[in-house]
């Protein structure tokens, strides 16, 4: 039994503890948003932060996150509602276009603005290089990074 | 734009709770012919349909019979239709036409449009059913590809479809105030009789607009009447798409039932069927509840989709021998150039055959001649191809994501011995499309694997077999030769390439001043592999082959590259200008630093004209491409900032093939599996780019979505050229090695 504690709330979840915790969230927890693209940890579209690190979620196995905390682009908006500054600086850019890497996208974003509050590119582009986006929305990435940075 | 009654059919009506509605169809003989193969239905079914429906408290609903997939059109369709109708932006909705069996019927039609009963109803048909029987139909030709979306149905259906709302709004307005037409003005879903001070919502006359003629020519606005065409309005699926909410095929649930998981392992070498297998380890293997023999795939099913995976990783299988097993890319490639010598001077179809290009060659002062190559291309979406689907009480639902939904139904039907009645699709967002969802593969076997599984199941592509087992972007050779007379014009064109998928004018140079032309194909050679339409389909490989070879011309001439296409120009202005814009943009001439390059392309696909110069630093050895300039004439942009990141997002995909994009063959089967060795461009990778638009014709639309990539690798390879001295006649650059500080 795997204790796991994600978006503020703890799961006891009886699985095989080499499952990745992508498939634990997605399937186990039924949150969707945290997507699969590669399985080997070169897309960067399963993104979540456990114990507040951007890791590769479809290349990590449940039994690291043991005891520990996950977050998931489920648990960056407020409860009420409201997006995280990320979050809305992706909406001000009009980041998205078919969006699917982009929860992977906000959550390395997310982690990379914590650790430093004002990246230049080269900080960027070190950052956000392991997340792919086939639409090629990477203008608008760096521009909501910037704008994120500056709210 | 008095052209359209002939193809369109107008039709209206009042629905339950005072529901203004009005739709109109297209018929088929729509110039978009590269739709017509993707539609289901026979003689007389329309294709495209658009719908407006004003609700009594004055919400204005876009019905849109297109797919969303990243490229924005639920937003510039909407744009269109309400822009026709002077409806509030603030108060407009966009819906995704429906897909499911149920809606191919009056029945569900009926609900769908109109919850409850109808009341009043005033249709152009004879009877209700047959306008919902005739609307439904046209659901068959709900397609989404060509960049297609905004030139069809948003110019000929959803603005005919406001157009003819708002007359009909205006009309009873003027028949219950006993005003002119004339007077009365609309503006924010409100019509306005000024003089007499007098005002309503469009809710108020949406009963009374339903009793009146329907417009044969709904009177449309030109751009300078236009208040949200040209506009950079945002997008409308924003919010789900930053919060983790919107709803994909591969997150798709079925309330209130389990689901398993399934992975697939299909033949490695197309055609192969299975022989025999060794699944008894899968078999054993935690959550694994079924291994299924579906003769040219494998499936497990499980309780999880990493088991499933694991356990198909597992399984030992033997194909059947096909003819390619001993097909590796080189052999394919010897193939190509054997057909190519086999048709010398006069085989293959000939598509262009203008002057005497053959004896032209003969007086020419300079001969250049040329042989191109690009490879095989997947379309690695980020989202895995997927289907999640369900066989139950003689129907089958599914859930996925396609570009085609109701060919994907019909597809699942044949496959599983249903009637396309039977099967009911819920279209889901998409991940990503780029074509590799108008093929319907992964519905079927959806289907298939829930029906030997007799339980819902979601089955999921692993990347390997989403890259592997794939349709791919034409691998092809295209042969050149070119005579250069005195002056440096050129006198003569003679291409001879092999395989024609889409558009049709993609290899064609008619904007070039070139009095002998001879262009043919060699469309029966096998290239063993499933052919998909791949962003730009053959622009994107015709693009690379004919302006990198104008480029040779242009050096053969002894011009600058820039303004020897500029010359050769001379008689498209349209051209000339969007080469000149992105000249300009570039500061043509002007110095670079120490190895780098500036190279320069233009090209036409899907009615748009596009010119990129792209600089490339070369002093690593490797490119490094710093910045592309793009100047494109779409005719009018409707949704400027859309029609932007649609060029970024072109050059992005371009860039990312150019670079690196290469899918071989060995042993019959593809090489490469998953993103360490298909490569994907990266932002540090990306270069900056400008994107300036040109309205250039208001009146003929080009596409949005693909035309931004065919000259993205010539620009590159040109600036290549220019900075080493070296030619890139083979796509991807990873394989060219390249002598620093040549």
């Amino acid at each position: 039994m795997i204790s796991v504690t994600v978006n503020g709330t703890t799961h006891q979840i009886d699985v095989d503890p080499d499952t990745p915790i992508l498939w634990v969230v997605r399937e186990n927890l039924q949150m969707t948003g945290t997507k699969f693209g590669c399985g080997i940890a070169q897309c960067g579209a399963c993104t979540i932060h456990l114990d507040g690190y951007p890791i590769r979620s479809c290349s990590t196995p449940i039994s690291a996150a043991d005891g520990g905390t996950i977050t998931t682009i489920e648990g960056l908006a407020a409860p009420d509602g409201s997006l995280s500054k990320v979050q809305q600086a992706w909406i001000d850019e009009q980041v998205p276009q078919c969006g699917y890497c982009q929860s992977g996208q906000i959550m390395s974003a997310t982690a990379l603005l914590r650790d430093n509050p004002n990246p230049t590119d080269e900080d960027i582009d070190d950052a956000m290089s392991g997340n792919v986006c086939r639409c090629g929305t990477y203008p608008q990435i760096r521009r909501a990074i910037k704008t994120a940075a500056s709210s | 734009m008095g052209k359209w009654t002939r193809r369109a059919v107008i039709g209206s009506g009042l629905l339950a709770g005072g529901a203004f509605a009005v739709g109109v169809a297209l018929r088929p003989g729509n110039p978009v012919d590269s739709l017509k193969p993707l539609v289901a239905g026979g003689e007389g079914e329309e294709l495209i349909n658009s719908w407006v429906k004003i609700d009594a408290d004055n919400v204005v609903t876009a019905i849109v019979p297109h797919t969303e997939m990243g490229q924005g059109v639920r937003t510039s369709l909407a744009q269109m239709l309400a822009d026709e109708l002077d409806a509030d932006w603030e108060k407009v909705t966009v819906i995704e036409a429906p897909t499911t069996g149920d809606y191919v019927s009056q029945h569900m039609a009926r609900l769908f449009v109109a919850p409850g009963t109808l009341g009043g109803p005033n249709w152009l048909e004879p009877t209700i059913d047959g306008v919902f029987t005739r609307l439904a139909k046209m659901a068959d030709g709900y397609a989404t590809g060509g960049s297609a979306s905004v030139r069809s149905t948003g110019q000929r259906g959803m603005r005919v479809a406001g157009a003819a709302a708002r007359h009909m709004l205006i009309g009873a307005a003027s028949d219950a105030w006993n005003v002119p037409t004339g007077e009365i003005r609309t503006e924010k879903s409100t019509l306005f009789h000024d003089a007499s001070g007098k005002s309503a919502p469009y809710a108020e006359f949406a009963a009374a607009a339903s009793e009146q003629p329907l417009p044969t020519h709904p009177a449309l606005k030109k751009p300078s009447e236009f208040k949200l065409m040209g506009k950079p309005i945002p997008r409308v699926d924003l919010r789900e798409k930053v919060d983790g909410s919107a709803q994909y095929g591969i997150d798709a649930i079925i309330p209130e039932h389990e689901l398993k998981y399934a992975a697939v392992f299909a033949a490695p070498v197309i055609g192969a069927t299975l022989t025999s297998m060794n699944a008894e380890t899968a078999k054993s293997m935690p959550g694994v509840r079924q291994v299924l023999n579906l003769q040219d795939f494998v499936a497990v099913v499980a309780d999880g989709y990493w088991q499933a995976q694991q356990a198909i990783n597992t399984i030992e299988t033997t194909w059947s021998k096909t003819d390619n097993d001993d097909l590796d890319q080189d052999g394919l490639f010897e193939r190509y150039g054997d057909a190519l010598d086999d048709a010398a001077e006069e085989g293959g179809t000939t598509l262009v055959d203008e002057g005497d290009a053959a004896n032209a060659i003969n007086d020419a002062a300079t001969k250049v001649v040329a042989e191109y190559r690009v490879p095989f291309l997947a379309h690695a979406a980020m989202e895995p191809v997927n289907c999640t689907a369900w066989v139950h009480d003689g129907v089958c639902d599914i859930w996925t994501g396609a570009q085609v939904p109701l060919r994907a139904r019909t597809e699942a039907a044949n496959a599983i011995g249903f009637e396309k009645d039977q099967v009911r699709i819920h279209q889901m967002a998409l991940g990503g499309g780029f074509g590799r969802r108008l093929r319907d593969d992964y519905a079927v076997f959806g289907a298939r694997v829930a029906q030997a599984a007799g339980v819902p199941v979601k089955t999921i592509w692993s990347r390997e077999e989403d890259i592997q087992k794939a349709y791919y972007r034409t691998c092809t050779t295209s042969r050149l030769k070119a005579g250069l007379n005195k002056a440096g014009d050129i006198l003569s064109w003679d291409n001879l390439f092999l395989h024609q998928k889409d558009p049709p004018d993609a290899a064609l140079i008619g904007y070039y001043d070139i009095p002998h032309q001879k262009i043919r194909v060699l469309e029966e050679v096998s290239m063993h592999l499933r052919f998909g339409d791949w962003r730009s389909v053959d622009a994107s490989q015709h693009g690379f082959f004919k302006e990198s070879f104008i480029d040779e011309l242009a050096v053969a001439a002894g011009q600058d590259p820039y303004e020897f296409r500029r010359r050769m120009l001379r008689r498209s202005p349209r051209y000339r200008k969007v080469l000149d814009t992105a000249a300009e943009m570039a500061d043509w001439g002007s110095p670079l630093a120490g190895g780098y390059g500036r190279g320069i392309a233009i090209t036409q696909a899907f009615g748009t004209i596009v010119a990129e110069v792209a600089e490339v630093d070369m002093s690593s050895g490797s490119p490094r491409v710093t910045k592309v300039y793009c100047a494109a004439d779409p005719g009018f942009a409707m949704n400027p900032f859309g029609f932007t990141t649609q060029m970024e997002s072109s050059i992005v995909y371009g860039l990312t093939a150019a670079l690196y994009g290469e899918i071989t063959l060995k042993n019959g089967a593809v090489e490469q599996s998953n993103f360490h060795d298909y490569e994907m461009l990266r932002i540090s990778e990306m270069p900056d780019v400008e994107v300036s638009i040109i309205n250039g014709d208001s009146e003929t639309l080009g596409g949005g979505g693909e035309p931004g990539l065919p000259p993205l690798a010539p620009a590159v390879c040109n600036a290549i050229y220019a900075a080493t001295g070296v030619r890139v006649r083979e796509l991807p650059l990873s394989k060219q090695r390249f002598d620093v500080g040549a």
